[in-house]
């Protein structure tokens, strides 16, 4: 049954009743959300919930089985910076310069005016100096930082960042989000894949995802015990004592992961 | 002084050495510059399989008096059928499967190339017969070489983004798939040229060795790729030395040599690898 609700004219991505998977039975089901400009989307759930899987259907990499998507903006990815090759030879500039593919005939390599456009995008992640430092070398906040580069220089409006925050000292994510600030306050939205609910917590909406659409709508009124009960099943624990009454997502395992990656 | 220069020219006085020159210089270009791309898309058991599952063809059109490069490429497409349909087999891996047929091409090739009545020349493809290149030989290799070349230098920022991250190059743009036919099949072309030179069991050498070697010192893909080139170059320089002065088979001297400079590299990388260590750790 499709999620009646009408989509708004300004959105820059919508799904009704989603429905997505990999050949075998669904892995994400139901799920309906509006993607405005300027929305900071924090896209919560366990390994295998269907982070990546929603990710993957807003690219285009995978249809979905069942409901609708519209992607009205140019999107991009940050993918997790784990898998990338270190000693992959490349500069950050190198890297940066891979967002100008889609607009290259298939002949033609960057030129000055790609250059450009990296060097600006590196720019803005505040990673100018570092353009001809190989991306092996960077930390691994800079790592990601330079992803959201390449990003930006395929002129994305909707830019999904996939687990960005894990493995980054406190520091480096600060630093991270401010960025993510900066872009949404130019009428970029940013969804970002996270196990972190006090991550969540600070952004304008949460959607909660395990293998189906939980809840969606702002951190503070969707964030309930019975929502992230049943997005991580009953791994939750409360807090003792100085936890004001707060609970704790107890780390899930990462048994099903397989599911998502391929 | 002129002793050491008569020794190092007199051997090029020949136009057998010249035309073996030649030859490796122009397979150092597209065997090295593609074998970069082999080693980081770890593709270097694709590149050791290629010449053994071509070797039947090779030498079927040897003994017919077909081109080599024609049945080569015959070679390599019933190879590629093979592997299609015994991967359909349950209960054989794609691993396995790959291995079977390759051995089983290349011993098929063993049987017809040494059989007693096969004329002795047919040998010669497994170790290859660098010294009896023609100019004929020559221009075909040229003309290969210029293509894989061109071709490179095409598909770089696109095989650039699909080694970088294979999972998020089609978000930019970058179909992984046609990254790896290309280099497969620009393989498949680097190894047609370089199996009459250096014969089946030693062309692998030129499209792994350098760029290994290479791959210890360099930070980016142009510059590696320009020193795999130019190691492979010197390699067969040497190779070619070493074969006209103490006799050896070229061929496999080449192949040695490369070999050689692979673990070179490695030493001199033993002896500084606190450079490196400074390197790493600069940015915060």
């Amino acid at each position: 049954m499709l999620d009646p609700r009408p989509v708004s004219h300004e959105a820059l991505a919508h799904a009704r009743g989603l429905a997505a998977g990999y050949g075998g039975p669904p892995v994400l089901t139901g799920v309906s959300f509006d993607v405005a400009p300027g929305a900071r989307i924090a896209v919560l759930g366990p390994n295998g919930g269907g982070k990546t899987t929603l990710f993957r259907v807003l690219l285009g990499e995978l249809q979905p089985t069942a409901g609708t998507v519209g992607v009205r903006a140019r999107c991009a990815t940050v993918p997790q910076t784990e898998r990338t090759r270190l000693d992959f030879p490349v500069s950050a500039l190198d890297v940066a310069l891979m967002g100008t593919i889609p607009r290259l005939a298939w002949w033609r390599r960057p030129g000055r005016a790609e250059r450009r456009d990296a060097l600006e995008a590196l720019g803005l992640v505040g990673l100018r100096e570092q353009a001809d430092t190989s991306f092996g070398e960077l930390s691994g906040g800079q790592r990601q930082r330079v992803l959201v580069a390449r990003a930006l220089v395929q002129d994305t409006r909707l830019l999904l960042l996939d687990e960005p925050f894990s493995g980054m000292d406190s520091q480096s994510a600060e630093r991270l989000m401010r960025l993510v600030d900066r872009l949404v306050a130019d009428g970029r939205a940013v969804l970002v894949a996270t196990h972190d609910l006090d991550q969540a917590r600070a952004w304008d909406l949460v959607l909660c995802l395990n293998r189906r659409q939980i809840a969606f709508g702002p951190p503070d009124s969707t964030l309930t015990r019975p929502v992230l009960e049943a997005t991580y099943g009953a791994a939750i624990v409360p807090l003792p004592d100085g936890g004001r009454g707060e609970l704790a997502i107890v780390p899930p395992h990462h048994h099903d992961h397989d599911e998502e990656a391929r | 002084m002129s002793a050491v220069w008569h020794a190092l020219v007199h051997p090029w006085s020949q136009g057998i050495m010249q035309r073996a020159l030649v030859e490796s210089l122009l397979l150092s270009l597209s065997g090295a510059a593609l074998g970069c791309w082999v080693v980081f898309y770890e593709a270097s058991y694709s590149a050791e399989s290629l010449p053994h599952a071509m070797f039947p063809g090779l030498v079927v059109a040897a003994l017919t008096g077909l081109p080599l490069v024609l049945g080569g490429a015959l070679g390599l497409l019933v190879a590629a059928v093979a592997v299609a349909l015994v991967g359909r087999v349950p209960a054989i891996g794609r691993d396995t499967g790959v291995a079977v047929v390759v051995t089983a091409l290349f011993g098929l090739g063993v049987l017809l190339a040494l059989s007693p009545s096969s004329p002795p020349g047919v040998q010669g493809l497994l170790f290859g017969d660098i010294l009896a290149i023609t100019p004929g030989d020559l221009a075909l290799a040229a003309g290969l070489a210029a293509a894989v070349t061109i071709a490179l230098r095409l598909l770089h920022t696109r095989l650039l983004a699909v080694g970088f991250d294979r999972l998020s190059a089609r978000s930019v743009g970058a179909r992984p798939l046609v990254a790896d036919l290309a280099v497969l099949v620009l393989l498949a072309v680097a190894v047609l040229i370089g199996v009459q030179a250096l014969g089946n069991l030693l062309v692998v050498a030129v499209v792994v060795a350098p760029p290994a070697a290479a791959r210890l010192h360099c930070r980016r893909m142009v510059p590696l790729m320009a020193t795999a080139v130019g190691l492979a170059a010197l390699a067969g320089l040497g190779g070619l030395y070493a074969s006209y002065y103490l006799k050896t088979a070229a061929g496999a001297s080449i192949a040695g040599v490369m070999v050689l400079t692979y673990l070179a590299s490695l030493a001199v990388q033993a002896v500084r690898p606190a450079v490196t260590h400074e390197r790493r750790t600069l940015p915060a």
